[in-house]
């Protein structure tokens, strides 16, 4: 039986880490806040520059010269770009993309393709680190402090990778941000770029535009923006399922000290209670015997 | 009423200026150009330069990253990955980076470094347009 000292020291650390977890679910409520501010103020560009580039798409196809990012050729070799968190406590986030990462990496390698493997993230890194996996790229320290730069840098590699014929496929895999409780694994296709999405054109009438330089040129010279839009797109989701995923784990721990509170406390009482009857049953069994000394 | 352009830079963060001025200058894939009410339809690639535009008489100057321009019915729209107003110009910062640029460029001339060439340029461009900008150095 533990005494009763040892109860209510239980009691106190278990407030204590329930006072952390409720300061780390409003801080992770605050960050969540500012990622999805980020993705609102996001929206116009990514939305317009994708309408540009499908006119332009459009424009170009006619003429038959296609830049080299848009041409597809047999796939020997897949580049796979796993988007994780670099801090933990957030519930099962990265534990979910890690695995569909190794299941979409091993079905791959079953068709007989190379891996070649970019992380972003502490996390994916020391999983796959663990696991003696060769890593071209990775990117760590980005959550935070997440700017459109970084989309261009990771981008730019890619593209590279593409275009030299070190990769002939670039995946990404992600985790993207569908409501506060819910996120959803992603494997997206980055290089080559298939059909350049897009909504339905405002003015669907012929607009004699002046090129400078000409439409394929130009074409080619905005390409690299699509995937940096992707990219920042997938970086900015992946943020704020980390923010939602810690949010919900936090609010899960602070429910569960509740909890433990309450049972501990119950059992407090019980022991407080026996060791009072404890007591009593001591002074009635004194004052019984000293009566029975005097008669 | 006098013609007027509608001018809109819009970056990932979001939209940096959105106004009606008279005139707009910026520097393009093949060079500067300028538009004028009335210009006609055009679309071209921005290069890492400054952008400015005359309004009231007034003429204002943005530091622009790479990027897109088109304009389409006295509507000239900016797509940009960054842009910054001159008074929003960290000139410290763009000092730090020339130097670190410059740094980089040395080491690999001097082949005791193995450096993305492109990036550091690009850097050293980025940094010297903003300081000049920024301590009003390109005149008009």
């Amino acid at each position: 039986m533990p005494t009763l000292r040892d109860i209510r020291k239980k009691i106190k650390a278990i407030q204590g880490t329930k006072k952390i977890t409720s300061a780390m679910k409003m801080v992770a409520a605050a960050k969540l806040r500012k990622v999805q501010d980020s993705m609102l103020r996001y929206r116009p560009y990514a939305t317009k520059m994708q309408q540009v580039l499908a006119d332009l798409a459009g424009a170009v196809e006619t003429r038959g010269d296609v830049p080299p990012i848009l041409l597809r050729r047999p796939v020997k070799t897949v580049e796979v770009l796993v988007m994780t968190s670099d801090k933990g406590l957030c519930g099962a986030f990265n534990t979910n993309i890690l695995r569909a990462a190794h299941k979409e990496i091993n079905r791959l390698k079953g068709e007989g393709l190379n891996i070649v493997l970019s992380v972003v993230g502490r996390k994916a890194r020391d999983y796959f680190k663990r696991r003696d996996f060769q890593l071209k790229n990775v990117w760590t320290g980005i959550s935070g402090k997440l700017q459109y730069t970084h989309a261009q840098m990771i981008a730019q590699e890619m593209i590279n990778a593409y275009v030299t014929e070190a990769v002939d496929e670039v995946v990404v895999i992600f985790n993207e941000f569908k409501s506060v409780i819910a996120q959803r694994v992603v494997i997206n296709r980055l290089l080559p770029i298939g059909r350049i999405d897009s909504t339905p054109a405002e003015q669907p009438t012929f607009i004699p535009f002046t090129y400078e330089p000409r439409a394929p040129e130009l074409f080619a010279m905005l390409l690299p923006i699509y995937i940096e839009i992707q990219i920042y797109r997938a970086l900015l989701e992946s943020q704020a399922a980390e923010e939602a995923a810690r949010m919900t784990a936090m609010d899960n721990a602070t429910k569960n000290c509740d909890e433990l509170i309450r049972k501990t406390t119950l059992l407090a009482n019980k022991v407080r209670q026996a060791s009072i009857t404890k007591e009593l049953m001591d002074i009635v069994g004194g004052v019984e015997a000293l009566k029975q000394s005097e008669g | 009423m006098e013609n007027k352009l509608t001018l809109e830079v819009i970056t990932p963060y979001g939209e940096l200026i959105n106004e009606q001025v008279d005139e707009v200058y910026a520097t393009g894939a093949e060079g500067d150009f300028g538009v004028f009410p009335g210009h006609c339809a055009f679309m071209t690639a921005l290069r890492i330069g400054s952008l400015s535009y005359k309004k009231d008489g007034q003429t204002q100057y943005v530091f622009i990253n790479r990027g897109y321009c088109e304009v389409l019915n006295d509507r000239v729209l900016v797509l940009v990955g960054s842009a910054e107003k001159v008074e929003e110009i960290d000139v410290e910062r763009a000092k730090a980076a020339l130097a670190r640029a410059e740094e980089r460029l040395r080491k690999a001339q001097a082949g005791e470094a193995d450096i993305d060439h492109a990036r550091a340029q690009a850097a050293l461009e980025r940094a010297t347009i903003r300081i000049q900008l920024a301590t009003k150095l390109i005149p008009r």
